[in-house]
């Protein structure tokens, strides 16, 4: 088991004929069953020809359709990015991957709306990882994104973040002291996102394969407050906490779109002290994650 | 990216908000010319600079005379306006906007913001206007109303009356006021901004509600679709290193520490510097290379950093993925000489030919420190520098 993907997860790359979309579907392709998940690309343009062996199809619902492919994987440049997530969910798909970074945030605020209409009325519920993330793997079975595969190791510890780096990192470390991942996912740095902290750590919760989870979370908004709130109610399962941004000032955004202090209880500093009450093994130092998780299991 | 009070007001003017006669100047002469032509009896002179409190810091003065708008524009144009935003060196005041006088009967605020939790627009409105609506948010969180928009319709009529009527607007004036929230939502969805505020709004002795202020913040992703909003940037008024450091795609943002440092995502940059402090000293920057680091790249944030009189130390940390290890030791290695680098530096990699990388460091003659965890190369940087 693991959360949201596995080896048996069939693929649509949307935006495979770009040079990033490219790039790491080979990338992906070439990781554990990679060969046999992604099944699809699209692109209106360049329907019935194939990109390293894998059918393009001329719309989203057509490669499902074709393919019986679930999940998808768009790699769109942020003009057109919104509107291949919209594709994607009115095609019934159960996830889509938005790696894309850079989206204006009103595009993902008007998608976020019709998506949320979509389920209100009755249709089919499409999560959505991302945006400006680095997607999602579970090791030895499959990755979707553009994380380096050979950093990671298949195991029980569940990995979330906002952060792509630092994601490795966690993961990094876990690996070199022996703890393999269950699956790492990494949900984006944007300030209007899809999937957040709180909904992974359900997931993880209820995967009987993850033992342990490390969260990882940044300056700006309210979500790994929320996050660490329901876990206190809710979480069986010991989870070690860092917040990124300690040091950085007020008012100044820090990389991310998302990553701004706005408020005064969206510091780093007051989302350890909330995870701390909650439960979390909370550090401040970084370069810990993977021992502390080693010292809880 | 945020613009001037003026051209804020100009956006708002566009989309329907009353907004006070006035006239941008960059001189003295100017400025009592405007006053001249803008006719009536007081005037108000106005220090346009991106920071907020220009009030209490002496950049705005309410003129009697023309002969006082001469002496309030010289005394402002020029000065170095310190306020709660600006830091202790303050900003130089380069720009005046001169208005007519308001008949202030009564100060109300509103912005429009989008909100991470509901993932829509909110409307706030409070009728606390003309103070700091961060100190109203936590004495008097009642005093503060919100309604939350759905994109698709638009901020409604029944909505915008709510808050009129919730803030206290004089049911003569209503009419006026929901105008103004309709315009400043239009505005804040057309123009792609992340933040618009009118502190105050206010409402006169004939009943007109006017905007008096106008606070805009716009959605970086957004300036490509937005050139009339990249037409109003102001580069005097941003930091001049932040400034080159995003010629080279380079996200760089100046602080106050001794340590400067180099990282790969925005995420580890922060973790790295939280690190520095952790172990006893204090970041310089924070500075993320981003995906695709080259040599010029590397060199470039090398000089950037370096600019900085404070850093007394460099700490590097890569963690690579797609980003070779070895391809930023070869940069590191190049900037290092290139900048004649004097001060110490600690470089930590992992990651993808993490060994290629660590051996191109050793093998250049440069002495480079190598550290294995973020926390091994924090403590070595410290004790590097003291």
């Amino acid at each position: 088991m693991s959360i949201l993907i596995n080896k048996d997860t069939k693929i649509i790359t949307q935006g495979i004929t770009g040079k990033t979309g490219q790039f790491h579907t080979e990338k992906c392709q070439e990781y554990a069953n990679g060969k046999n998940c992604f099944v699809a690309g699209v692109n209106p343009k360049k329907a019935g020809e194939k990109i390293f062996d894998i059918p393009i199809y001329a719309s989203v619902k057509e490669a499902a359709a074709q393919t019986g492919a679930t999940v998808s994987v768009v790699y769109v440049p942020p003009p057109g990015a919104a509107a291949a997530i919209w594709e994607a969910v009115e095609a019934d798909l159960d996830l889509v991957i938005c790696i894309t970074e850079g989206i204006p945030v009103r595009d993902m605020l008007m998608v976020r709306n019709r998506m949320k209409k979509r389920e209100a009325a009755g249709g089919k519920k499409t999560l959505l990882l991302g945006p400006n993330c680095p997607g999602l793997i579970t090791p030895d079975e499959v990755k979707i994104g553009i994380m380096p595969g050979h950093i990671h190791r298949k195991g029980r510890i569940g990995v979330v973040s906002r952060s792509g780096t630092l994601t490795y990192e966690a993961v990094g470390q876990l690996t070199e002291i022996g703890l393999g991942q269950s699956s790492a996912v990494g949900i984006g740095g944007d300030p209007i996102n899809g999937l957040k902290h709180i909904d992974i750590m359900r997931l993880f919760n209820d995967d009987p394969d993850t033992d342990a989870v490390v969260m990882i979370g940044e300056i700006g908004g309210p979500d790994e407050a929320e996050a660490a709130m329901w876990c206190k109610a809710n979480m069986k399962k010991p989870i070690v906490g860092f917040i990124a941004g300690v040091t950085a000032p007020a008012g100044k955004r820090m990389g991310h779109a998302g990553a701004l202090i706005s408020g005064g209880a969206d510091t780093a500093d007051a989302k350890l002290a909330i995870m701390e009450e909650c439960g979390f093994k909370v550090t401040r130092d970084p370069s810990e994650m993977g021992k502390l998780i080693k010292a809880m299991i | 990216m945020k613009i001037h009070e003026y051209q804020g007001k100009e956006l708002l003017k566009k989309f329907g908000v009353v907004v006070p006669r006035g006239v941008f100047c960059q001189s003295v002469d100017d400025a009592v010319k405007a006053a001249e032509s803008l006719g009536g009896k007081v005037w108000v002179v106005k220090a346009q600079i991106h920071a907020g409190g220009r009030g209490k810091g002496g950049g705005v003065k309410v003129a009697k005379s023309l002969d006082e708008v001469r002496q309030y524009a010289g005394q402002i144009l020029g000065m170095q306006l310190v306020t709660h935003q600006t830091g202790p060196a303050g900003q130089k005041v380069r720009r005046l906007l001169i208005e007519e006088g308001a008949d202030i009967r009564k100060e109300y605020y509103v912005a429009a913001l989008t909100d991470r939790a509901t993932q829509k627009v909110a409307m706030m409105a409070s009728s606390e206007g003309g103070m700091d609506i961060e100190e109203v948010a936590h004495k008097t969180p009642e005093k503060i109303l919100k309604v939350f928009i759905d994109p698709e319709e638009g901020l409604t009529d029944a909505q915008a009356e709510q808050l009129a009527n919730g803030i206290g607007v004089p049911a003569a004036s209503v009419a006026n006021a929901v105008a103004a929230l309709k315009g400043l939502y239009t505005c804040y969805m057309e123009t792609d901004a992340s933040l618009a505020e009118i502190n105050p709004l206010i409402l006169e002795g004939n009943g007109n509600i006017k905007a008096l202020d106008a606070k805009f913040n716009f959605d970086s992703n957004s300036l490509y679709r937005q050139p009339e909003v990249v037409a109003f940037r102001d580069l005097d008024e941003e930091d001049a290193d932040e400034l080159e450091a995003s010629k080279y795609d380079l996200s760089y943002i100046s602080l106050d520490g001794n340590i400067g440092c180099l990282v790969n995502g925005a995420g580890l940059a922060m973790a790295t510097m939280d690190t520095i402090k952790l172990f006893g000293a204090e970041p310089a920057n924070f500075l993320d290379v981003g995906g695709g680091a080259t040599t010029e790249k590397v060199t470039e944030a090398f000089k950037i950093m370096l600019k900085n009189p404070k850093v007394e130390g460099i700490l590097v940390n890569i963690f690579g993925g797609i980003m070779r290890c070895d391809t930023i030791a070869t940069g590191v290695v190049a900037a290092a000489k290139e900048t004649h680098l004097t001060v110490p530096l600690v470089v930590r990699m992992k990651g993808t030919n993490e060994d290629i990388g660590k051996k191109i460091l050793s093998e250049s003659g440069l002495p480079i420190i190598t550290a294995d965890s973020m926390a091994e190369a924090a403590t070595k940087i410290v004790a590097a520098v003291s």
